[in-house]
């Protein structure tokens, strides 16, 4: 009996007791769901494009955060880094789809699936040969975002609102809401749309396919680089930051592979669902149950809907 | 609609196959096969399933790289085609099973049939201005032409997932009408019609035959239609041609009658 007091109503006791802190893991987990959903995005776009499952999104993070940091040690301007690290990610995007895709279309998903470790590798490989393995500093001051916290006074206690997750959390709606923009009303986004549904008849109306596939993949990478420079402020750059593209699996499970939306509604559920689970069952079982949580929560919903939140209901012809 | 005129004039071969082979591993899904479509004819490819219809197709615009054999059209002879190369020079199709972009309106099914029509510059497209927006406004009103003409305004703006598969097939038809082709391949754009669906979709192939002069390659099971929409026939048979003629020339040929006629469809 015990035990199910504890599982089942004391955290909803303790929620109640202390609103300011129930509303301070909510913040908390919204923000970090803000960059699983960016991390879940990139998968999206690539897999809805290119069929391919891209392992190599997180490191993709990695990669654009070191270059970043790595050319402002050089000795760069930070606006001028921001730039050329953009120039980096389109050469990857084009690289990417000459030395990858191209060869291997048509090949079964496994192969270009494999064919992501390989990238995933090499960018490790090329990121510590030019920038060096040791963890740097996210220039977040250089890049005029802003530090330090706001203190609100609200249901009989504070809650802080760190600047830098207010920003991240702006930062991320602006670009969510300015690749919607582009995917429906451009005509790059209705050829992308059309790619993304049926690739034969994309190619019968002229629409070219590895045209497509760099811009897909660029639009990743500056993903990619905008998620690597909100994660790196909170914590540093290192390579180790590429486990947090293990979350976006979850993710991508709860919101289905090819949805939008879904990215962006099953980050925030894992992100707040993990931050809740953490602060009020955490101290139950010992913590650290942050790590696997998010997969609990995502095989519970597999359970009810095994297309994802948004995805399409796949119904095999037989 | 414009039609553009060739300096091939009717009667003209548009494309010629020869000699074209093609097997998928040990599967041989063509073999040896030759035959032409000239200018403004509506060409029937005929013969029972698995006879290699399909894949004659893929290899026109294509989707197929043949092992053996030349491809020549408008003059030009390649060992294959490439599905940018065929778009661009004026070759539209259909699929035996519906390709459409799903999640997208009828109008933007059409209109992505457009796609190579346009050519303002990238810039511009990406913020709908300017040049772009007065480009967009011109093809939009090519479309809603192409969309009177297959009488469909009910469903311009409706998901094309959610229409039935008579109205998919014809909305598959406008996209490659939109291309403003001059060889159009349809693939049994009939198959699965009632009546009805059936006598509209040829009123509308032999109406894009006559009216546009485009030239037709077809491929469809119901021999009534065949024989009635077209000029001339080929017909294929476990990957080899059987018979090429007039309708009545391959109707009165024995190993016709014999190999694919003869059989209960
Ligand atoms: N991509 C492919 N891979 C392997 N085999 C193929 C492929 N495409 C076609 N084939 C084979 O080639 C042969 C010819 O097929 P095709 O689809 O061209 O026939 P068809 O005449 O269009 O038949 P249907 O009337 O059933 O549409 C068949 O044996 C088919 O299985
Ligand atoms: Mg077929």
């Amino acid at each position: 009996m015990d035990i199910l007091f504890k599982v089942l109503i004391d955290p909803f006791l303790q929620m109640g007791a202390m609103p300011d802190l129930f509303v301070q893991t909510i913040w908390d987990g919204f923000v970090t769901g803000v960059l699983y959903a960016l991390i879940a995005l990139g998968f999206v776009l690539i897999f809805k494009a290119s069929g391919v499952f891209n392992f190599a999104q997180g490191i993709m993070v990695v990669f654009a955060a070191l270059t970043l940091v790595g050319l402002y040690e050089m000795g760069l301007p930070a606006p001028l880094a921001v730039l050329v690290t953009l120039g980096v990610m389109f050469v990857l995007a084009v690289a990417i789809e000459r030395v990858v895709l191209r060869p291997l279309v048509n090949q079964p998903d496994i192969i270009l699936f494999m064919a992501t470790f390989g990238i995933t590798y090499f960018l490790i490989g090329l990121g510590e040969l030019i920038f060096g393995g040791n963890p740097k500093q996210m220039i977040t001051d250089q890049l005029y975002l802003p530090r330090g916290a706001i203190e609100v006074k609200m249901l009989g206690g504070f809650v802080q609102f760190q600047k830098i997750d207010i920003a991240a959390a702006v930062i991320a709606v602006v670009m969510i809401v300015a690749l919607a923009v582009f995917f429906q009303k451009t005509r790059i986004g209705r050829a992308l749309r059309a790619v993304a549904d049926s690739h034969k008849a994309a190619l019968s109306v002229g629409i070219s396919l590895n045209q497509i596939w760099v811009i897909v993949w660029f639009t990743a990478g500056i993903v990619a680089l905008v998620t690597g420079i909100m994660w790196g402020a909170r914590s540093d750059v290192s390579f180790g930051l590429q486990v947090i593209a293990l979350k976006a699996l979850p993710v991508l499970i709860l919101g289905g592979f090819t949805s939008v939306p879904g990215a962006i509604v099953g980050g925030l559920i894992i992100g707040i669902g993990e931050k809740l689970g953490e602060f009020y069952w955490g101290p139950l079982v010992g913590g650290g149950i942050e790590s696997w949580l998010a997969y609990c929560i995502a095989l519970g919903f597999l359970l009810f809907r095994p297309q994802g939140l948004f995805g399409d209901k796949i119904i095999e012809r037989i | 609609m414009t039609v553009t005129h060739e300096t091939i004039g009717k009667g003209e071969v548009l494309l010629a196959v020869d000699q074209v082979s093609l097997s998928f591993g040990g599967i041989k899904a063509i073999t040896d096969v030759s035959f032409d479509i000239r200018k403004g004819e509506i060409r029937a490819i005929i013969g029972p399933n698995g006879a290699g219809k399909t894949s004659m197709l893929n290899v026109i615009n294509g989707f197929y790289h043949p092992q053996q054999g030349k491809i020549t059209f408008k003059g030009q002879t390649r060992s294959k085609m490439r599905p940018s190369v065929a778009a661009s020079q004026g070759i539209a199709r259909t699929f035996q099973n519906v390709a459409l972009f799903k999640g997208m309106s009828t109008l933007d099914n059409i209109m992505s049939g457009r796609t190579l029509k346009m050519n303002s510059h990238f810039f511009w497209q990406c913020f709908r201005h300017g040049p772009a927006m007065a480009e967009e406004i011109r093809h939009r009103e090519f479309v809603e032409d192409i969309i009177d003409f297959l009488e469909i305004q009910a469903i311009r703006k409706v998901p094309v997932g959610k229409l039935p598969y008579g109205l998919q097939k014809r909305v598959e038809l406008g996209r490659a009408l939109a291309m403003e082709p001059d060889l159009l391949l349809l693939d049994e754009p009939m198959a699965g019609m009632n009546l009805e669906e059936k006598e509209d979709m040829s009123r509308f192939i032999i109406d894009v035959n006559t009216q546009y002069g485009t030239t037709i390659a077809l491929i469809e099971h119901d021999m009534g239609v065949v024989m009635d929409l077209s000029d001339r026939v080929v017909v294929l048979e476990y990957g080899r041609k059987l018979a090429d003629g007039t309708p009545d020339e391959v109707k009165a040929d024995q190993n016709v009658i014999d190999a694919y006629l003869g059989v209960a469809h």
